[in-house]
């Protein structure tokens, strides 16, 4: 028992003062969503594009558009770039309420909002997740899940993922949705009880991912399910998945 | 010996299609069971196209003691007589070819789909995912409890079927596929600009594991030599990715027992190995890491300093949360003797990784068929021989401070220079096998080029498709409920496996 105690003592506490308190320190090298700077483009080039692994980059004329729930985060279209037009910012908050808002053109930038009142007052103080991994690598899932560590303890916001989806107010989905996982994700749906919500977290989640165009899988959770919750990334940070959550409960502006 | 008939090559070494021996079938038959017989271990068994709808049987079965692997193939139409009822391990292997490409494994004692994909060619031996004869025990006081494929936490999706006698298991049958994304099929043709993203998303815990074995076999293919900068990074990139997993595991097995204390404490210094991780690359995975010709990202004088103060914090840390494991009887107590794989079952399934080495077999790739900078540096070998949860427990305790002496040595002694190379362009009609000690155990791939240099076939073998089976076979004779730790103590991949 005194060792129990000794290294409870030793290990100190660790829940993060986010969001009363400052943001976790990200890492140096951190990808967040890549911004082009059209200005410096040369006429006729295309090389981020053909870079591009999922395709991300399409060119309107003189507009660049990045569609953030295709990009993997992975930096080659900026390693493609001869003019140094692309920078990965460091822009964490990248949730968002429609499939349409994760297409960036020219720097314009959306957020999720809350969830309307009638939503917020059954949810806002408690929202119980079902996750349901549908062909995610466990990259997604695991980052989903750290934010139940001591560190940063969704707990606090009355965020709590369940077993049964009987118990839940949503669902939040990571993975392209394999074909082999289709029905099981429709009937985790149809358990859940109305109303609810489904988060849809990772590129393959959203788009398909590195999986786009494969005929194993659907393309992502909106192909089978109403999505209210997009979170890019490859997998996303646990700081923008934590974000999207404290967006539709209105913990954050 | 039989191995005349056998082409032995070494880890990450590529050579020509054409000195890979095309056997008769009964030859075929008797290279690969008396190799087995004789020390080796299948790493590899998959079909790939051949000429007028037939198709060639390629077997690499590795000898840990001699350090290589022997080659060797045969071509059929439709079937030929299953090896399985005289080893034990080709039986996954077999159920995959016949689920891929229609021949039938004659005399198969369990004929059944892997993962339910789409053959490449003929007829699907089944339509629906987790739809199958399952194996039934019969009687009055028998029940079978199902579970999955979406099961309690946060966890990908397989099935389970438990056979139980009262509390007890007599039978557990695992069915997968849920995670099929046809990620083999797409290789074919490749490399191209998404080839290193199924690399990386392969399965995502093992993101620098997987990218490692694949830009090794392209640097076979291309006789590329990566410098020694480069070699350093890979591997303390994928110690950290074992420190992190391993931690991981010892701190979800103390709350699959319902102590606390470790489970909090491991699960919040995981993270902190995760971000040791992201320093390199900006992300916790390694994402961006390991790039065919070396890595794609250099450490700074700044960046060492810091990942030594953080180890520096890290290990005391970590000894402290995992020491309270072996101090705590109600954790060792529900440890010792559950879910336990026999020395010679374990032989006999052929496990890799941490679970065979629990069981007291010394296998490691990093040792047994060493590669990149494993060749000059060299990490002793943790084993354990009771088989059981505890033991898959304790050599995840060893591995953790080999790993973290590893990774603060390599840091502290960096060699100078660069960490990349651009690679050739690949050999036509040459085959490399490539393996990684990943922190599941081996990872195999097996790339084969066509007479342009892509991808005439591009072979996966995660850790996980030699070890679900002993799981299954840790649960016989368990209680039900000894299954969430038991499953923990292999933490196996569902989408490694299921691809």
């Amino acid at each position: 028992m005194i060792k129990i105690l000794l290294a409870r003592l030793r290990q100190g506490h660790r829940t993060m003062a986010y969001p009363k308190g400052n943001a976790p320190e990200l890492p140096e090298r951190f990808h967040g969503a890549p911004a082009i700077d059209a200005a410096r483009c040369r006429a006729d080039c295309r090389k981020c594009a053909e870079a591009c692994p999922t395709d991300a980059i399409c060119f309107d004329g003189k507009a660049r558009r990045i569609d953030l729930g295709r990009c993997l985060f992975c930096d080659d279209c900026r390693r493609a770039c001869p003019d140094h037009a692309i920078t990965m910012t460091r822009d964490y908050r990248l949730a968002v309420g429609t499939r349409d808002d994760l297409i960036r053109c020219d720097g314009e930038t959306h957020r999720a909002r809350a969830l309307d009142d009638t939503l917020r007052s059954l949810l806002g103080r408690s929202l119980k997740l079902r996750v349901v991994s549908a062909g995610g690598c466990s990259a997604c899932e695991a980052d989903t899940n750290v934010l139940t560590t001591i560190g940063w303890d969704i707990g606090r916001f009355g965020i709590q993922y369940v077993a049964s989806p009987r118990h839940a107010d949503g669902l939040l989905v990571t993975g392209p949705v394999p074909d082999n996982m289709k029905l099981a994700l429709e009937k985790t749906y149809e358990a859940v009880p109305a109303p609810k919500i489904v988060i849809a977290v990772g590129a393959c989640a959203i788009s398909g991912g590195p999986y786009i165009n494969h005929p194993e899988q659907h393309g992502g959770a909106a192909s089978i399910v109403p999505v209210d919750l997009f979170i890019p990334g490859c997998p996303p940070h646990p700081l923008t998945i934590l974000d999207g959550f404290l967006r539709i409960l209105d913990r954050i502006q | 010996m039989p191995n005349d008939f056998s082409l032995r090559i070494r880890n990450a070494e590529a050579l020509p299609i054409a000195r890979i021996p095309v056997l008769s079938c009964d030859d075929f038959r008797q290279t690969i069971i008396e190799s087995v017989n004789s020390g080796g271990r299948i790493s590899a068994y998959f079909g790939m196209r051949f000429a007028e709808d037939h198709v060639r049987i390629i077997a690499v079965v590795a000898f840990e003691d001699k350090g290589d692997l022997s080659v060797f193939s045969m071509v059929v139409d439709r079937g030929y007589p299953a090896i399985t009822p005289d080893c034990a391990q080709a039986h996954w292997f077999e159920r995959e070819l016949a689920e891929q490409w229609g021949i039938e494994p004659v005399g198969h004692p369990w004929l059944k789909p892997v993962r339910f994909q789409a053959p490449y060619r003929g007829n699907a031996i089944a339509s629906v995912c987790g739809v199958t004869n399952f194996f039934r025990i019969n009687g009055d006081e028998i029940h079978e409890v199902a579970v999955g494929p979406v099961h309690a936490s946060v966890i990908e999706p397989g099935h389970f079927r438990f056979q139980c006698f009262g509390e007890e298991v007599h039978h557990l049958e695992i069915s997968l596929g849920y995670q099929h994304r046809g990620i083999e099929r797409a290789l074919v043709g490749g490399p191209n600009k998404r080839t290193i993203h199924y690399m990386e998303t392969l399965a995502g815990d093992t993101t620098i594991g997987h990218a490692f074995a694949y830009c090794q076999a392209l640097e076979a293919l291309s006789r590329c030599n990566v410098p020694p900068r480069g070699l350093v990074l890979r591997g303390i990139a994928l110690e950290l990715e074992r420190l992190a997993n391993h931690i991981g595991d010892l701190g979800a097995l103390a709350g699959d027992v319902g102590f606390l204390p470790t489970a909090s404490y491991c699960g919040r210094i995981r993270g902190d190995v995760l971000n040791f991780t992201a320093l390199l690359c900006g992300n916790r995975f390694g994402r961006g890491i390991v790039r065919p010709g070396g890595a794609a990202v250099d450490l700074d004088g700044d960046m060492v300093d810091v990942l030594l103060k953080g180890l520096s914090a890290a290990i005391p840390d970590t000894s402290s949360a995992v020491n309270l494991l072996w101090d705590t009887p109600s954790v060792t107590a529900r440890f010792e003797d559950t879910g336990v794989v026999p020395f010679e079952v374990c032989e006999d399934l052929g496990l890799v990784g941490v679970a065979a080495r629990a069981c007291g077999v010394d296998r490691d790739v990093r040792k047994d068929l060493p590669f990149g900078i494993y060749r000059f540096v060299h990490i002793p070998t943790a084993t354990w021989d009771t088989g059981d949860v505890f033991g898959r427990a304790h050599v995840r305790d060893v591995e953790i401070q080999r790993s973290f002496a590893f990774v603060r040595e390599q840091l502290e002694t960096l060699p100078k220079g660069e960490v990349h190379v651009d690679p050739a362009p690949l050999m036509p009609e040459h085959l490399a096998v490539s393996l990684v000690e990943g922190w599941r155990g081996e990872i195999c791939h097996v790339a084969l080029t066509d007479d342009r240099g892509r991808f005439a076939s591009y072979k996966v073998v995660d850790p996980s498709f030699h070890n679900w089976f002993g799981l299954a076979y840790a649960l016989r004779g368990q209680q039900i409920s000894d299954f969430p730790l038991c499953n923990k103590s292999f933490n196996l991949s569902y989408c490694g496996h299921d691809l």
